[in-house]
């Protein structure tokens, strides 16, 4: 396969990990990174660089949709990007001491936790609930637009969420993806966050954590100019297509797809990584 | 709708979200500046290196001049094609910390030192992550 080749099926590739990753809400970062390992045999270290640069498009691109909506908070966000962002620096710092085929390992079992995430049910939380002494202090408290005007909203378990938070950053500097399923935990599950102002606040977060870490993995050299193009372009007019789409499609047959294609990529990864393939 | 949100949310609320849509152009900005210079370098790589048979199996690490902020620049102005698209990547990883740095300006505006103290410790850790080579 020559350059233009392979320029050419990595960004129909990316093309499409970018669509069904904005119709499923997954992003597309996680599955360009078993995309360009697996099935093109590209370095991990590469594809995690060409990854984050993507992760970082889509969400950049999306979060500027967003926040005209009026969802996402900003304090809560900024707030817990200390701890995105600290732990993302971790992670690229941990990627150095360990090998290719770890990363695989640690990568498809974070697929498989993805996939088990978004075929659960969600339960919305109580309207009245009482905000947490550290959430007052912190200004954490919002308002987000209902059909019946805008609505307040409490948030608690801030401790719980900030470390959940490190975590995810860890992961997003470490695998080169946006751990937007474990971003969406914290603030969902720990925190109480209303689900809308949870998955817009995240995305807007996804952005910043990538570019933590991808910072690191440039200077290191493991962004590859050749395969990082086809990657972020591919990604990028992809998800700007799913956005598009979104509002009309089936997404749930779509989610339970995308989902048993994550099944299978994790486990291709940890097989692939605790047999050396990688 | 401004009626509602003033009766129903805290002060600097009606604030946050003209910075927000502010804050939203600026990332659509970069994101399309990006791009552009992205899909230019990459035209005028494979015109240049099409035939090529890539290697990318192996792990060499891309070379000095790709790495480094200063060292990309020095190869954007010599056209080379791997360099204009480091260049794209490099805008699209500033995108999120001008949003950072403008967040913390707009906190500012606001009076709400303890959100620009804030901002700024992440703006710091980001600093730290491109310019510590």
């Amino acid at each position: 396969m020559n350059t233009l080749e392979f320029t050419g099926v990595v960004g129909l590739g990316s093309l499409l990990a970018g669509f069904l990753g904005a119709l499923t809400g997954l992003g597309g970062g996680v599955v360009v990174v078993p995309m360009l390992t697996l099935l093109f045999h590209v370095d991990i270290r590469y594809a995690i660089g060409a990854s984050l640069v993507s992760v970082i498009a889509t969400s950049s691109g999306a979060a500027a949709a967003y926040v005209r909506e009026g969802y996402s908070n900003i304090r809560i966000g900024m707030f817990l990007e200390t701890a995105t962002t600290a732990g993302a620096i971790a992670g690229a710092a941990i990627a150095l001491h360990v090998s290719g085929n770890s990363i695989a390992v640690v990568f498809g079992l974070v697929l498989l936790y993805s996939a088990y995430l978004s075929s659960r049910h969600r339960e919305a939380h109580g309207p009245h609930l009482q905000s947490s002494k550290l959430a007052d202090k912190l200004k954490l408290n919002g308002t987000y637009p209902t059909p019946d005007g805008r609505q307040p909203y409490n948030v608690t378990g801030v401790p719980a969420g900030y470390s959940l938070m490190f975590g995810a950053g860890v992961l997003s500097g470490l695998l080169g993806i946006g751990s937007g399923a474990v971003k969406v935990l914290a603030m969902d599950q720990a925190m109480k966050i209303p689900f809308k102002v949870s998955t817009t606040t995240s995305n807007f977060m996804i952005g910043v954590t990538a570019a933590a870490s991808a910072g690191l993995y440039m200077s290191r050299g493991y962004v590859a100019p050749g395969i990082a193009m086809p990657v972020m372009l591919g990604v990028l007019a992809g998800s700007m297509i799913g956005a598009k789409v979104l509002v009309k499609a089936n997404v749930k047959a779509l989610r339970y797809l995308f989902a048993a294609v994550i099944v299978v990529l994790g486990v291709e990864m940890i097989v692939s990584g605790a047999t050396g393939k990688l | 709708m401004s009626d509602e949100m003033v009766t129903s949310a805290k002060p600097g609320t009606w604030n946050d979200l003209r910075i927000e849509i502010i804050i939203g152009t600026l990332l659509r900005t970069g994101v399309i500046l990006a791009a552009a210079v992205v899909l230019f370098g990459g035209a005028l790589y494979l015109v240049r290196h099409g035939h090529e048979i890539p290697d990318y199996r192996t792990f060499h690490g891309e070379p000095e001049s790709l790495k480094s902020p200063k060292d990309i620049v020095h190869g954007v102005f010599g056209m080379s094609a791997r360099a204009i698209i480091q260049l794209g990547l490099l805008l699209l990883i500033a995108t999120p910390v001008a949003r950072v740095a403008f967040s913390a300006v707009a906190f500012a505006i606001e009076h709400d030192y303890m959100y620009v103290v804030i901002t700024l410790i992440v703006l710091a850790i980001l600093s730290y992550s491109l310019f510590s080579s």
